[in-house]
Order: structure tokens, then C-alpha cells, then sequence
């Protein structure tokens, strides 16, 4: 492993237990509202490292929480679509002829369409601000490429012996998925999934700054980011903070993923 | 290769069809109607509305009659926008919309692919590592980060551009949406050019071109260049397709008026119609440039061109 990536490995490791700590790490939660402090710029005298919002929220403690509704949907999200893409390609790769061409067509055709249109028409579909459909909605349309890889992984699977031999003693399909090719597609579906979180990071913030996202009182770094935009001419550090959180994030786990993928290509070789 | 692109043009109808079929059920599943309102309509005004726009019909049969509109060209009249016909709505939007789309694509073709030329070509120089590093941070950053930014200080703390009372035909309030747009586009271009660039430069006709003597321009832009192109136009399309979506973005940070801000507001407010005229619009758009990237890339690669 790279310096570089260990760095990254060390950035996400402390960003992540400030996120989860931060609750007793601050006085502020991410609604209390401090009227002595609206508006105010970072410092340390008045409490607030990283200043308030207009409402006098806590910035530090909004930004922590918005990190781990970013955390969180970005490891679901690659959850669902590892579930959804692993089933989907190793069933078409597996059973193969019309099944195969029929299923993989799909995945074309959904492929071919504006992702992002996708994402905001499912985010439609649930109430406002739940984030389980959040992440039910980003890990949908993120197991496309999972399942192409998985299925060309499980169609060179698919005629080692010892799926024959599972076979001939008279295992189940759905078995012998499950037990024999899963398992085997486990090493490129893990790095995968590693380099899709942080685009699935970003499919959060981006459909909170639309608004179509979380929404009050819980913030993402996307609505953060949409609310500091506003006030940015008057109090600056309301975008810039949320803007370093995000862009700390996404640099740390693309170094992290890249140098995951470096590693998986050498071992191949 | 006629015969072959009036195929492909055919097979793009299909995925439309899918496309457009998709996104009306989908989006007639989601909760709420165009006409909710804090409070609560009177029934017969209600029952009124839903005659008037078709929503008292079933499902099936709005379908039916929106398919048939579509083909006709006519994309219905929209939920709330009273009086606009979504066709009206979309088409005062999209030429805005358009030009900083075509203004970001090409800043990034003329910026990306000669930086990642240079990278490759003076790969050990200082100027090509800062630019590979800063080229990271250019791919991550989203536009809305981007964007924001910018403004703040090319637009506040140091006043160049104009960035807020849009007025049509002044182009000093477009430099910053096109530079938010292209960014990640530039930086991701110019990754590309300069590892496929690397690749090309390392193989056996380069080596015999310069044993031959050639200059280093004849080189890089007449026997390397084109074949380094090719995952470059591979990833026009995609591209083309993330600057659409992306002056989605930059018309919300920007307040510009564009074509972007209907798809977002439309879901917002259930304006069915609103939502898959964007859809069917910038479908089109986006499987149009796939399309061209497929062609262009034939005519780059002779080994894809279809016999």
C-alpha cells in the first residue's frame, strides 16, 4: 500500500470518528438554536469552530452530521447496488442464451439513459426526507456496471470444474450460485464497490442542493452547501465549510479506491 | 456506413420508448398530484381539473393519448405553468441551456487534450505532475462545489465577472457557469489524452518515426495524435450527456434561466408533463451525442468500422 493511499486511509479513519464523535464532542446538536450567536464567523471564544448558520446552528455540529448521512448512504447505497448487480450478473452470466442476452439488454438500455434522471424520478417516489429511500433510490441505479463486471467474471466461472463437479452431485442452481461463483466474484466486486462510493457520495449531495434530498432540521453536506451559496456574499465560511468537508471526502476516498484498484491490478499480474 | 448509422439512428427508438415509458409510470407512482395544495381544493374544482388535464382517465389511457402527443411532437400542456404548453417552456430555456453546454464542451476539447499532449510528452516535468494533481481535484469536485466558489471569488472579493440579475446577451454572466462546466470535463480530458497518449508514445511506429529523425510536432500531432484520440471520443458522449445534466446545477448556482431548472422543479411540484418533456428533451439529447461519439470513432478506428 502507497503512502499516499495510507494517507487517505488515515484521513477518511479520523473524519469518520469526528463525524460519529462529534455529539460529544460539541455541545450544539445539529438543530439547537443559539440566539446569542446568529451568523457568526468561526472562533473559538463563542464555542463555534466553525460558526453558525443564520440561525445560529452549530456549523461543526451540522457538518459532522451531514458527514454521517454522507457515510452512511454512501455505504448503503453501495450495499444495494452490490446486492442488486452481484444477483443480477451472475444470474444472466450464469443461466446465459436468451435469459442472459435478455437481461444484459436491459442493463444497456437503462445504461444509455441520463443517470441522473433516473435518480431524481425514483427520489420522487418516496416521502420527503427519508433516507432509507435516499439510498434505495442512489443503489438502484448503481449496480449497472457492478453487474456487467460480475457477469463477465461469472461466465469464465462457469466452466471451471469445480461448478461441474457441483453439478454432477446434484446442487441447485440458485445453490451453486450462491456458494460456488459468488463467492469467487468477491474480489473485483469489493474494489468496485470501494471506487462507487464516493460517486454515490455525490449523488446525495447533489440531489440535497436541488432540495430533493434530506431536508430540515437534518442537514447533508449537499443542503449545507445549497444554504451557504445564499449567504456567501455576507458570511463566506457558511459555503467554505461545508465545500472543505466534501471536497476532504471525495479526494480521500477516490486516492483510497484508486490505490485499491493499483493494488488488485498488480496482485492479477 | 450510411446503411450503418441510419440503424443506429433506428435503434435509438426503442430505448426512447423505454425511456419515456419508464419515467411516466415511475413518476405517476410517486406520491402527490400536480394539484395538491396546503389547502385542500373543493371537490368539484378538483374533479374539474382532473377533466380538464385527462387525470380523471385511467392510467392507460393517459398513456396512450401522451404517447400519441409525443409522436405528433406535442409534449401537453404543463401542470403549473398555466397557459405554457411544456414544448413553449422548454424551447424559451434550452437555447441558453445549449449555448453553455456547447461553450463547456468546447473549452474542455480545446483545453483538456493539449494539456494531457503536454503531460504525457514532458511527463517528468514539474508543470505535468502539478497539472495530473490538480487534475484530481478537478475530476472529484462537483459543480455545485465548483460553482459556489467561483462566484465567491471571481464574482464578490474580486469583481471580473457578473454573477448575479441575469440580463440576456451579456456574456460576462456566462464565463463562470462555462468555467464550472467544463472544469471537471478539462480535468478529466486531459487524465485521459495523457495516459493513452503515454501508451501510444511508447509503441514500435513512434520509436521508428523517431529513429527516422521526425520533429517532435510532425510526431506528436501526426502519427500519435489520432490513435491517442480514441478513448477521447469514446468518452465524448458520456461527457456530453455530464454537461447536460451538470447545467442542471450551474443554472441553479448561477440563477440563469435555462432549460435545467424545469427538470428539478417539475419533480418538485409533480408537473408530470413538465418532467418528461425535460426527460424525453435531454434524452434525446444525451443518446444523440452517444450516437455521434460511436460514429466519430469509427471514422478514428478503422479496425470498429462496420464492413
Amino acid at each position: 500500500m502507497s503512502t499516499r493511499t495510507r494517507g487517505a486511509l488515515i484521513v477518511l479513519g479520523v473524519l469518520a470518528g469526528v463525524a460519529l464523535a462529534a455529539p460529544w464532542l460539541s455541545p450544539f446538536s445539529h438543530d439547537t438554536l443559539d440566539w446569542q450567536h446568529l451568523a457568526s464567523p468561526p472562533g473559538l471564544e463563542s464555542g463555534h469552530w466553525l460558526g453558525t448558520d443564520r440561525l445560529g446552528r452549530d456549523l461543526f455540529a451540522r457538518g459532522m452530521q451531514a458527514m454521517r448521512v454522507s457515510l452512511l448512504i454512501g455505504v448503503l447505497a453501495a450495499l444495494v447496488s452490490v446486492c442488486i448487480g452481484v444477483a443480477w450478473g451472475a444470474t444472466a452470466g450464469y443461466v446465459g442464451g436468451r435469459i442472459d442476452a435478455a437481461m444484459m439488454r436491459f442493463v444497456d438500455i437503462v445504461f444509455a439513459l441520463p443517470y441522473i434522471f433516473i435518480v431524481i424520478i425514483l427520489s420522487t417516489l418516496f416521502p420527503r426526507g427519508s433516507i432509507a429511500a435516499l439510498f434505495i433510490a442512489i443503489g438502484a441505479v448503481g449496480w449497472l456496471t457492478m453487474a456487467r463486471i460480475v457477469r463477465g467474471q461469472t461466465l469464465s466461472l462457469r466452466r471451471r470444474e469445480f461448478v461441474d463437479a457441483a453439478i454432477a452431485s446434484g446442487v441447485t442452481t440458485p445453490a451453486i450460485l450462491w456458494r460456488h461463483v459468488v463467492p469467487n466474484v468477491a474480489g473485483p466486486v469489493i474494489a468496485y464497490a470501494t471506487l462507487n462510493i464516493p460517486q454515490l457520495i455525490l449523488f446525495e449531495s447533489f440531489l440535497s442542493f436541488l432540495g430533493l434530498g434530506v431536508q430540515e432540521p437534518f442537514a447533508s453536506l449537499g443542503s449545507l452547501i445549497s444554504e451557504g451559496a445564499q449567504e456567501m456574499e455576507s458570511s463566506a465560511w457558511m459555503l467554505l465549510v461545508p465545500a472543505g468537508l466534501l471536497t476532504v471526502l471525495l479526494v480521500a476516498f477516490n486516492v483510497l479506491g484508486e490505490g485499491l484498484r493499483a493494488t488488485l491490478e498488480s496482485r492479477d499480474e | 456506413m450510411l446503411i450503418y448509422a441510419l440503424r443506429r439512428i433506428a435503434g435509438l427508438v426503442p430505448t426512447l420508448f423505454v425511456l419515456l415509458t419508464l419515467s411516466f409510470f415511475i413518476i405517476r407512482l410517486a406520491p402527490g398530484g400536480p394539484f395538491d395544495q396546503e389547502q385542500a381544493l373543493p371537490a368539484s374544482i378538483r374533479a374539474n381539473l382532473d377533466a380538464a388535464y385527462g387525470l380523471d382517465q385511467p392510467l392507460l389511457v393517459q398513456y396512450g393519448r401522451y404517447l400519441g402527443g409525443v409522436v405528433r411532437g406535442d409534449l401537453g400542456p404543463s401542470f403549473r405553468f398555466k397557459d405554457f404548453r411544456v414544448t413553449e417552456l422548454i424551447a424559451a430555456g434550452l437555447p441558453l441551456s445549449l449555448t453553455i453546454g456547447f461553450a463547456a464542451t468546447l473549452l474542455a476539447l480545446l483545453l483538456g487534450v493539449p494539456l494531457g499532449v503536454y503531460a504525457a510528452w514532458r511527463a517528468n516535468s514539474w508543470a505535468a505532475r502539478a497539472l495530473m494533481n490538480f487534475s484530481l481535484l478537478g475530476v472529484v469536485l462537483p459543480g455545485y462545489v465548483v460553482g459556489p466558489v467561483l462566484a465567491l471569488v471571481f464574482g464578490i472579493y474580486w469583481p471580473l465577472f457578473r454573477v448575479a440579475g441575469y440580463e440576456p446577451g451579456d456574456a460576462s454572466f456566462l464565463v463562470l457557469p462555462v468555467v464550472t462546466l467544463a472544469l471537471p470535463v478539462i480535468a478529466y480530458l486531459a487524465q485521459l489524452t495523457r495516459s493513452s497518449m503515454q501508451e501510444v508514445l511508447q509503441s514500435n511506429y513512434i520509436r521508428t518515426a523517431r529513429a527516422k529523425g521526425l520533429g517532435a510536432h510532425v510526431l506528436l500531432f501526426r502519427h500519435a495524435l489520432r490513435p491517442a484520440l480514441i478513448p477521447v471520443v469514446s468518452y465524448l458522449g458520456p461527457a456530453v450527456a455530464f454537461i447536460l445534466t451538470g447545467s442542471l446545477v450551474v443554472e441553479t448556482v448561477f440563477g440563469l434561466p435555462g432549460s435545467g431548472r424545469y427538470l428539478v422543479q417539475g419533480a418538485l411540484n409533480r408537473d408530470y408533463t413538465l418532467v418528461m418533456g425535460m426527460i424525453i428533451v435531454y434524452g434525446v439529447f444525451t443518446l444523440l451525442c452517444n450516437l455521434l461519439a460511436d460514429l466519430l470513432y469509427g471514422w478514428l478506428d478503422p479496425r470498429v468500422r462496420p464492413s
